[in-house]
C-alpha cells in the first residue's frame, strides 16, 4: 500500500480501519480529536479502495454525548463480536472511568481498543494525568507508541491482543505524537468481524457472583500478559556489550529506561554521551519485570526518562535503601512537570546545552496567550453578562470547559471557575444553596449535552436560584467544530423537559447590536428567584467562515 | 543532511500551510520529514509554533532542541524573536515584516523589526505588500515560503508542485496567485 503522511492521531485511525474495526466512538478532546475526524474523512472519500470485496457494511466513526456513553457503546459492540475503537482525551477517561474499570471483567469478544490522548505540558488541558496509571488501576494492558509508524502498528496489534486475552487494550498517546506528522507505511487491511453474540452466560455481567469469578480469572490473564510483555518487540533491551560481565557493566555511569517520546529525545542526544548505556525502552505494559531485572543487575544507576508521570521510576525505587540508584523525576534528574524535549532530556543525561547562535533580544518579549476569535459570539454574551451583573456588589459566575474558558482572561474576566465538564451548574448549586446570589453558570451547548443535563436536574429538583447560560454556537468549538449531538431545538426541549419553567427558558442572539436588549433579559433572569436558563444562540465564527468558504468555492 | 526549521506566528496566520507545503515538497524530493503542530485552545489567536525537520536519514523526534535550528521562519516579527534560542550559530531568521498586534503590551514596532534585522542572519520579507502584488492578500504565507525557498535543501519545482497540490481544489486562479506570491517572495520575477 502507498505511503501516507499522517498525524499520530491519523495513524491510529487508519490502523483501526485496517485492523477491521467496525466502529469508532468518541468525544472530541485535544489531542485525540483527529482520530475520529480522520476516520470520517477516509470513510467519506475512498472507502471502496480500502474495503473492496467485503460483504460487511462499511465501518462508522461517530461522536457521542460523552466519553462514558462512547465507552459503553464500544463494549456493546464487542459483545456481539465487532472490533471497535474508542477515543478520548486523558481527562475524558475520568468521565468514562465507571465502565472502563469494570470492562476488564468483561469477556471481551470483538477487540476493544481505547485510544487516550494525554497532554503533558497542558497545551490544551486542565491537568497532565498519565493514563498508564488508569491502565494499571483497571489491570488492562497498555501500548504506548513513540512514533507515527508505531502508532499505526500498535493500534492493529492492540486489537489482536484484545481478542487473544479477552480484555480491552489502552493505547496511550501524547499531544506531541498525536499532532506530529510523519510518513506511515500501512499494511493490507484485515477483514471486519461478523456479528456474533457472546456465548458465555457470565461474559458481560457484573453481579458480585460473576465478578468474583471473572476477577480471579483476570488476575491469571495479567500474569500471561506480563510474559507477553517480556517477549514483546515493543520492549527492546539493548545491552551495550552482550558479553560484558556484571562488574564491567556496573562500571558504566548509568543505564537508561525510556518510555514514550522519552526514547526519541534520548536517541537525539545519545551520540554526545561518550559511552553507550544499556537501554530498555518500554512500549508495552504490564511492565516487563524480568527484562527490567536484566537491565538493573548490570547497572549502578538507572535514569528513567518517561513522558508523563514517573510511573516506572516509582515502581523501581521502592521505599528501602538499595544498591541501585534510580534517577528521574522523583530525584530531580528529569524535569518533573511539563513535556519532555530534546533539551531537558539532554540536561537529565548530564550533557551541557548546545550553543545558540542568537544574540540576546534587547527587550523582554510579551506573552501572547490564546484569546477568543474576532467576532466570537461568546464575547458578546460575556459583555452583556458583565453589564447585567454590575449592579450586584457580589456574584459568582461558574463556568466550564470550552473556548469560553478564555472568558477568565482579559479583556472579559467574567467567569470565575472551571473544574471539569458540566461542573458549572453543579458548583453553582452548592454556592446558591449556601446563600450566594446571583449565581450564574456558563457552559457551551456541547458541554451541556455532555454533562450538564444531570446537574440541571439537580438544581431544578432542589428549587434553587441560579441562572444557567448555555452558549449555543451549534458546534463543539474548541476542538475545531465537530457537530454537536443535539441541535438547538433539542437543547431547549431538554431544558423544558427537565422542569425549567418555559417563561424562564429564554433565548438571546449575542450580537453587539442586541447588547441593551440582552443585558435586560439577563438582568431579568438574575433577579428571578428560581432556575432560569438563557440560551445564547449564534453560530461559531470559525464554522461560519468555513461554511461560507465552502459555498463560495462551489459557486 | 539535516535541516531543522522552527515556524512561528499567531494562530490563524497560516503557518500550518507553510509547514505543509515545505513538508510536501521535501517528501517529493525523497527526504524524511517530521512536522509537529499545535491544535486546540493553544491556537486561538495566541502564539503558535511548529517544528519541521527534514533529513536524508532517520529523524529521531518531532521536536527541535535549542541551538539546533537551521532556520526560524515566522509570519510575524515578534514571534520570530520568541524562538531565537533555537538557532544554530549559523542559523537564519526569515520573518514577515508586518506586526500582528492583538495584545495590549506589544512593543514598539520599529524596535521589534530592528531586533530582527540585528540578528546575525536576519531577513525581513514584505509579505503583505508582495501578496497584494500577487493579487491575493491571503497569500502572504506563500510569499514567506518563497523567501525561505532560496535557503531550503529543496528544488523550487518541488515547492511549486506542493503549492499546486495543496490548493488544487480552490481553482486555477487561486493556484496562480499563490504561485505568483511564491515567486515574488523568492525575489525572482
Amino acid at each position: 500500500m502507498s505511503e501516507h503522511v499522517l498525524l499520530g492521531d491519523e495513524a491510529v485511525g487508519l490502523g483501526a480501519l485496517h485492523a477491521g474495526a467496525s466502529f469508532a466512538y468518541g468525544y472530541p478532546g485535544t489531542p485525540s480529536t483527529e482520530i475520529i475526524e480522520y476516520m470520517q474523512h477516509v470513510l467519506a472519500h475512498n472507502p471502496a479502495e480500502l474495503f473492496q470485496g467485503s460483504a460487511e457494511p462499511l465501518p462508522r466513526a461517530s461522536w457521542c454525548s460523552n466519553e462514558k456513553t462512547a465507552y459503553e457503546a464500544a463494549i456493546g459492540a464487542s459483545a456481539v463480536n465487532r472490533r471497535v475503537l474508542v477515543t478520548m482525551k486523558h481527562v475524558g477517561l475520568n468521565v468514562a472511568a465507571d465502565p472502563f474499570m469494570n470492562s476488564t471483567l468483561m469477556n471481551i469478544q470483538g477487540g476493544v481498543v481505547l485510544a487516550v490522548g494525554d497532554d503533558p505540558g497542558m497545551h490544551s488541558s486542565q491537568n497532565e494525568q498519565d493514563s498508564r496509571y488508569f491502565a494499571d488501576f483497571a489491570k488492562m494492558p497498555c501500548l504506548e507508541p513513540h512514533d507515527q509508524q508505531e502508532a499505526y502498528e500498535m493500534t492493529r496489534e492492540a486489537f489482536d491482543l484484545s481478542e487473544r486475552f479477552h480484555v480491552p487494550v489502552l493505547l496511550k498517546l501524547v499531544t506531541r505524537l498525536s499532532h506530529s506528522r510523519a510518513v506511515v507505511r500501512p499494511r493490507a487491511p484485515r477483514a471486519r468481524n461478523p456479528m456474533l453474540k457472546f456465548s458465555g452466560r457470565d461474559d458481560f455481567m457484573v453481579l458480585p457472583a460473576t465478578s468474583r469469578k471473572n476477577y480471579a480469572a483476570h488476575l491469571g490473564v495479567m500474569v500471561e500478559l506480563e510474559r507477553e510483555s517480556v517477549a514483546s518487540a515493543y520492549n527492546p533491551l539493548v545491552l551495550a556489550d552482550e558479553g560484558a560481565d556484571i562488574a564491567t557493566r556496573r562500571s558504566r555511569p548509568f543505564a537508561v529506561i525510556t518510555t514514550g517520546l522519552g526514547r526519541n529525545y534520548y536517541e537525539e542526544n545519545a551520540s554526545d554521551l561518550g559511552f553507550v548505556p544499556d537501554h530498555l525502552h518500554i512500549g508495552m505494559y504490564p511492565l516487563p519485570m524480568d527484562t527490567i531485572r536484566r537491565l538493573a543487575e548490570g547497572a549502578s544507576r538507572v535514569i528513567c526518562i518517561e513522558e508523563g508521570y514517573p510511573y516506572v521510576e516509582r515502581l523501581l525505587k521502592g521505599i528501602v535503601p538499595q544498591e541501585l540508584v534510580v534517577s528521574g523525576k522523583l530525584d530531580g534528574t528529569v524535569q518533573a512537570s511539563g513535556e519532555l524535549d530534546p533539551d531537558n532530556v539532554r540536561a537529565a543525561l548530564g550533557l551541557s546545552p548546545l550553543k545558540s547562535g542568537a544574540v540576546a533580544v534587547p527587550f523582554s518579549l510579551p506573552g501572547r496567550p490564546p484569546q477568543l476569535c474576532q467576532g466570537c459570539p461568546h464575547a458578546d454574551t460575556f459583555i452583556a453578562l458583565k453589564e447585567a451583573l454590575s449592579p450586584y456588589p457580589e456574584s459568582l459566575v461558574t463556568s466550564d470547559i470550552g473556548c469560553y474558558s478564555l472568558g477568565f482572561l482579559p479583556p472579559h474576566q467574567v467567569i470565575e471557575t472551571a473544574l471539569c465538564m458540566g461542573a458549572s451548574i453543579t458548583m453553582g448549586r452548592g454556592a446558591a444553596e449556601s446563600g450566594m446570589h446571583p449565581v450564574v453558570a456558563v457552559l457551551g451547548d456541547s458541554t451541556f449535552m455532555h454533562s450538564g443535563l444531570t446537574g440541571l436536574t439537580d438544581v431544578v429538583s432542589a428549587k434553587l436560584s441560579i441562572t444557567v447560560i448555555i452558549l449555543d454556537n451549534y458546534t463543539t468549538g474548541m476542538t475545531g467544530g465537530q457537530d454537536t449531538i443535539v441541535a438547538s431545538p433539542g437543547i431547549r426541549a431538554a431544558v423544558l423537559g427537565l422542569g425549567v419553567e418555559p417563561e424562564h427558558c429564554v433565548e438571546i442572539v449575542p450580537l453587539a447590536k442586541n447588547r441593551e436588549q440582552n443585558v435586560a433579559i439577563i438582568a431579568g433572569e438574575l433577579a428571578y428567584r428560581g432556575v432560569s436558563v438563557v440560551i445564547a444562540k449564534r453560530e461559531c465564527i470559525q464554522t461560519l467562515k468555513r461554511r461560507n468558504a465552502k459555498q463560495g468555492a462551489v459557486s | 543532511m539535516k535541516y531543522d526549521i522552527i515556524l512561528g506566528g499567531v494562530g490563524g496566520q497560516g503557518i500550518l500551510s507553510v509547514a505543509a507545503v515545505i513538508a510536501q515538497a521535501a517528501m517529493a524530493s525523497g527526504l524524511e520529514v517530521r512536522q509537529s503542530e499545535v491544535h486546540g485552545m493553544a491556537q486561538r489567536g495566541g502564539a503558535v509554533q511548529a517544528h519541521l525537520r527534514l533529513a536524508d536519514g532517520p529523524i529521531h523526534g518531532d521536536l527541535i532542541g535549542l541551538g539546533r535550528a537551521d532556520m526560524i521562519l515566522s509570519m510575524e516579527p515578534l514571534e520570530a524573536l520568541r524562538y531565537v534560542d533555537y538557532l544554530k550559530p549559523e542559523g537564519l531568521v526569515v520573518s514577515a515584516e508586518e506586526p500582528y498586534n492583538n495584545i495590549v503590551d506589544y512593543p514598539d514596532e520599529a524596535m521589534v523589526l530592528g531586533a530582527v534585522a540585528a540578528l546575525p542572519h536576519g531577513i525581513i520579507v514584505q509579505t503583505k505588500q508582495l501578496a497584494r502584488e500577487a493579487g491575493n492578500p491571503t497569500a502572504a504565507n506563500m510569499v514567506l515560503v518563497g523567501a525561505a525557498s532560496k535557503y531550503l535543501p529543496i528544488e523550487l519545482p518541488r515547492i511549486r508542485d506542493a503549492v499546486k497540490a495543496r490548493l488544487a481544489s480552490k481553482g486555477e486562479a487561486v493556484v496562480e496567485m499563490n504561485l505568483k506570491a511564491l515567486e515574488l517572495g523568492r525575489g525572482e520575477k
